[in-house]
C-alpha cells in the first residue's frame, strides 16, 4: 500500500521537473540504441569488410564535403561515428552495468550481515570499507587490473579483458553499497517485525533477504544510480589511460583516446562526439540519480 | 596533547606497516620473482640457486621483515622494466607530481572557499545560481574531458599555453622545480587547473553546506540581535568555525589529487609518480606498483597528521577536553 502510494507520488514530482524527464530521454535514446546496435548500426566496427578506406576522415553533414550516408561522419578508417558510438556505449553500457551489479550484490550481502550479526564480522567489514573508502576508486581499480595482468597467464588476458575490468571496477564501488545497507539494516533490526521473525525462529538468511532486504530498497536504488554513473565513468577513464579495453574492441572511453590523436588536425568530430555521448549519459544518470535521491528523501523537497 | 598526537603516531606505524604488508604481497604473489629477474637462458639450477641467495625460501615472516627494513633503509629494489633502483626512478618523479597537486590545491581552496562562502550567504541570487549551475556540470564531466577541453581551447585554438611536459625546470638541491621559471609556471597552469576542478567543486560545496549551517545557529542569530556589523560577523564569527569541515577535506582531498593526477599526467604527459604508475601497470612492473603504493600512503598518513594536529592548534575546545 505504502510503495503503491509512493509510486503515484514518483510518477508526479516526475511529470513536473523538467531536468528529469530530459535525462530520462536521454539516457534510454543512448541505451535502447545501444542495445540494439547490431540492427541500427550502418556498419559493424569490428568487422574490417563492412567499412571502406575510401571512406575514411568524412566530416557531419552539416559541414562541407560531407557524404549524407553518414550523419555524424567517418574516422580514418572509414568508420561511420555513429556506429562506432553506438557498439562503444553497449561495451560502456554492459560494464558499467555489470560492474554495478556485481558490487550491489557483494556491498548489500556484506552490509546486511554486518548489520543483522554485529560484533566482530561486522569490525572486520566495516574496517576494510574504511580503508577502502581512503583509497580512491580509480586507484584501486588501476591496482586490481595491475595484479590482473600479472596473475593471468598472457594468451588468456585478452579474452578475459572486459571481465577483469568488470570486476576492477565493482570490487573499487562496492563500499558505498555495504555502508548504506549496514546503516539502514540498523535501524530495521529495531522495529517489530524484525524482532518477531527473530523470536518465531526464522533463519537468518531469510529474515535478511525477504524481511529487511525490501525495506531497505529506496536508499539503495538511489545509489545503484549514482554509482552506474561512476562505473560508467571509471571504465571510460580507464580505457582512455590505455589500461581498459584495446582498441580493436573499443568502448567510449577507447574511442576518446583514440580521437585525442585528431586533437591537433581539422577532424574534432572523432574526439568530440564521442566524448559528448559520455557526457550525455553520464550527467542523464547524475540527474536522475538526484531525482530518485529528492522522492526517496522527502525532507530534501 | 603529547596523548593525542602518540595515539595518532602509533596509527599511522600501523597504516604503514599494513600497506608495506601489501606491497610485499604484491611482489611476492604476483608472478614469480625469479622469473621475472631471470632471462630464458638461465639454467633452473642458476634459478635456484639465485632464490636461495634472494632467502625467497625463506619463512614468510622473515622475508616481510627483511622487506620492511630494506625500505626504512632506503631500498625498494630493482624495476623488472628499466633494470633501474625503484628508489632513484620515484625519487626523480615525486616533485612533479608534488607541484602539481600542491598548485591544484590550492586552485580548489582560493576558488573555492570564497566561492562556497558567496553561494552560501545569497543562495537565491542569480550569480550563486550560476555558480551552482556549473559545479553540478563540473561533477558529471570526467577529468580527463576536462583536460582535453582546456588543451583544445588554450593550447590549440587560442595557442597561448603549452599542452604537455613541464616546460623549464630548475634543479635545487636535487629537486626538480618549475617554480621558478615563466615558462615552467606556463605548464603547469593546464595541468593544475584541470586536476583541481574536480577538488575546486567538492570544498565549494562542503564550504557552502557549513556555512548555511553556521549562519542558523543560535550564536549567529545573537550576534545579529546584538548588532554585530555583518562583515564582521560573517568573516570573523561563521567562516572561523567552517574552518575544521574545511581543513579535514584538505585532506581527504589530498589522496584524491594523488589519484586523479595519475588521469591529469597521463593527458598531458606530465613526468610525475602517476605516469610511472601508469606504465608500471602496463608492463607488470610490480616493485614500481608496490614502492609506489608506499609512498602514496607515507604521504597521505603525512598530511591527515598533519591535519589533526592543526585542529588542536585552531579549535580552542579540543585542547579543552584533551586536558580534561
Amino acid at each position: 500500500m505504502i510503495a503503491l502510494l509512493k509510486r503515484n507520488e514518483a510518477v508526479w514530482l516526475f511529470v513536473h521537473s523538467p531536468a528529469a524527464i530530459i535525462a530520462a530521454v536521454v539516457a534510454i535514446a543512448i541505451i535502447l540504441g545501444a542495445a540494439f546496435a547490431p540492427w541500427v548500426a550502418l556498419v559493424d566496427p569490428y568487422d574490417l569488410s563492412s567499412f571502406s578506406l575510401f571512406d575514411g576522415l568524412l566530416p557531419p553533414v552539416w559541414e562541407d564535403g560531407a557524404n549524407p550516408k553518414y550523419l555524424l561522419g567517418t574516422d580514418d578508417q572509414g568508420r561511420d561515428m555513429i556506429s562506432s558510438i553506438l557498439y562503444g556505449a553497449r561495451l560502456s553500457l554492459f560494464i558499467g552495468l555489470a560492474a554495478m551489479t556485481i558490487a550491489t550484490v557483494l556491498g548489500v550481502s556484506l552490509g546486511l550481515a554486518a548489520g543483522y550479526y554485529g560484533g566482530r564480522f561486522d569490525a572486520i567489514v566495516m574496517r576494510i570499507a574504511d580503508v577502502q573508502l581512503a583509497l580512491p576508486a580509480i586507484l584501486t581499480a588501476l591496482l586490481i587490473d595491475g595484479i590482473a595482468r600479472g596473475l593471468l597467464p598472457a594468451d588468456i588476458q585478452q579474452e578475459l579483458r572486459v571481465w577483469v575490468l568488470t570486476l576492477a571496477i565493482a570490487l573499487s564501488l562496492w563500499v558505498n553499497f555495504a555502508r548504506t545497507a549496514r546503516a539502514s539494516t540498523l535501524v530495521q533490526m529495531n522495529k517489530d517485525y524484525v524482532q518477531a521473525a527473530i523470536m518465531m525462529g526464522q533463519r537468518p538468511i531469510r529474515i535478511m533477504f525477504v524481511h529487511i532486504f525490501p525495506n531497505i530498497l529506496g536508499p539503495l536504488l538511489v545509489i545503484m544510480t549514482v554509482d552506474l554513473a561512476s562505473a560508467i565513468l571509471l571504465e571510460a577513464t580507464l580505457s582512455f589511460l590505455g589500461i581498459g579495453l584495446p582498441a580493436d574492441s573499443p568502448s567510449l572511453g577507447t574511442l576518446i583516446r583514440i580521437g585525442m590523436q585528431f586533437l591537433l588536425s581539422g577532424e574534432w568530430w572523432i574526439l568530440w562526439i564521442p566524448t559528448l555521448f559520455l557526457v550525455a549519459l553520464v550527467v542523464s544518470i547524475n540527474v536522475l540519480g538526484d531525482f530518485l535521491r529528492d522522492v526517496f528523501n522527502p525532507r530534501l523537497r | 596533547m603529547a596523548y593525542f598526537i602518540l595515539k595518532r603516531l602509533i596509527q599511522s606505524v600501523f597504516v604503514m606497516l599494513a600497506v608495506a604488508f601489501l606491497a610485499f604481497s604484491l611482489f611476492r604473489f604476483v608472478g614469480d620473482p625469479i622469473t621475472q629477474m631471470t632471462g630464458v637462458e638461465t639454467s633452473v639450477a642458476d634459478q635456484e640457486r639465485l632464490r636461495e641467495e634472494l632467502g625467497l625460501n625463506d619463512p614468510f615472516i622473515t622475508q616481510f621483515v627483511r622487506f620492511t627494513g630494506d625500505m626504512l633503509q632506503g631500498d625498494f629494489g630493482f624495476s623488472y622494466r628499466t633494470r633501474q633502483p625503484v628508489a632513484e626512478m620515484i625519487a626523480d618523479r615525486i616533485p612533479a607530481t608534488l607541484e602539481l597537486g600542491i598548485v591544484a590545491l590550492l586552485i580548489s581552496l582560493i576558488v573555492g572557499v570564497p566561492a562556497g562562502v558567496y553561494t552560501a550567504l545569497r543562495p537565491r541570487g542569480v550569480v550563486s545560481q550560476t555558480i551552482l549551475m556549473t559545479t553540478l556540470i563540473g561533477v558529471s564531466v570526467p577529468t580527463f574531458v576536462i583536460g582535453i577541453m582546456l588543451i583544445f581551447l588554450f593550447g590549440v585554438q587560442l595557442g597561448w599555453l603549452p599542452t604537455f611536459g613541464r616546460g623549464g625546470t630548475v634543479q635545487i638541491g636535487g629537486w626538480e622545480s618549475s617554480f621558478f621559471t615563466v615558462d615552467g609556471w606556463r605548464a603547469l597552469i593546464l595541468p593544475a587547473i584541470t586536476l583541481g576542478v574536480y577538488q575546486l567543486t567538492l570544498t565549494m560545496r562542503l564550504v557552502r553546506a557549513e556555512m548555511m549551517e553556521v549562519m542558523r545557529s543560535d550564536y549567529i542569530r545573537f550576534a545579529t540581535a546584538r548588532g554585530v556589523p555583518m562583515r564582521r560577523l560573517y568573516f570573523k564569527h561563521a567562516l572561523a568555525n567552517t574552518m575544521i569541515p574545511v581543513i579535514t577535506i584538505i585532506g581527504l582531498q589530498f589522496g584524491g589529487v594523488i589519484a586523479f593526477s595519475i588521469v591529469t599526467e597521463s593527458v598531458f604527459q606530465w613526468p610525475g609518480m602517476g605516469l610511472l604508475f601508469l606504465e608500471s601497470i602496463r608492463f607488470v612492473d610490480i616493485p614500481v606498483m608496490g614502492v609506489y603504493l608506499v609512498v602514496i600512503a607515507f604521504f597521505f598518513v603525512l598530511v591527515n597528521l598533519i591535519v589533526d594536529m592543526l585542529y588542536v592548534a585552531i579549535d580552542p575546545r579540543l585542547r579543552v577536553k584533551d586536558a580534561a
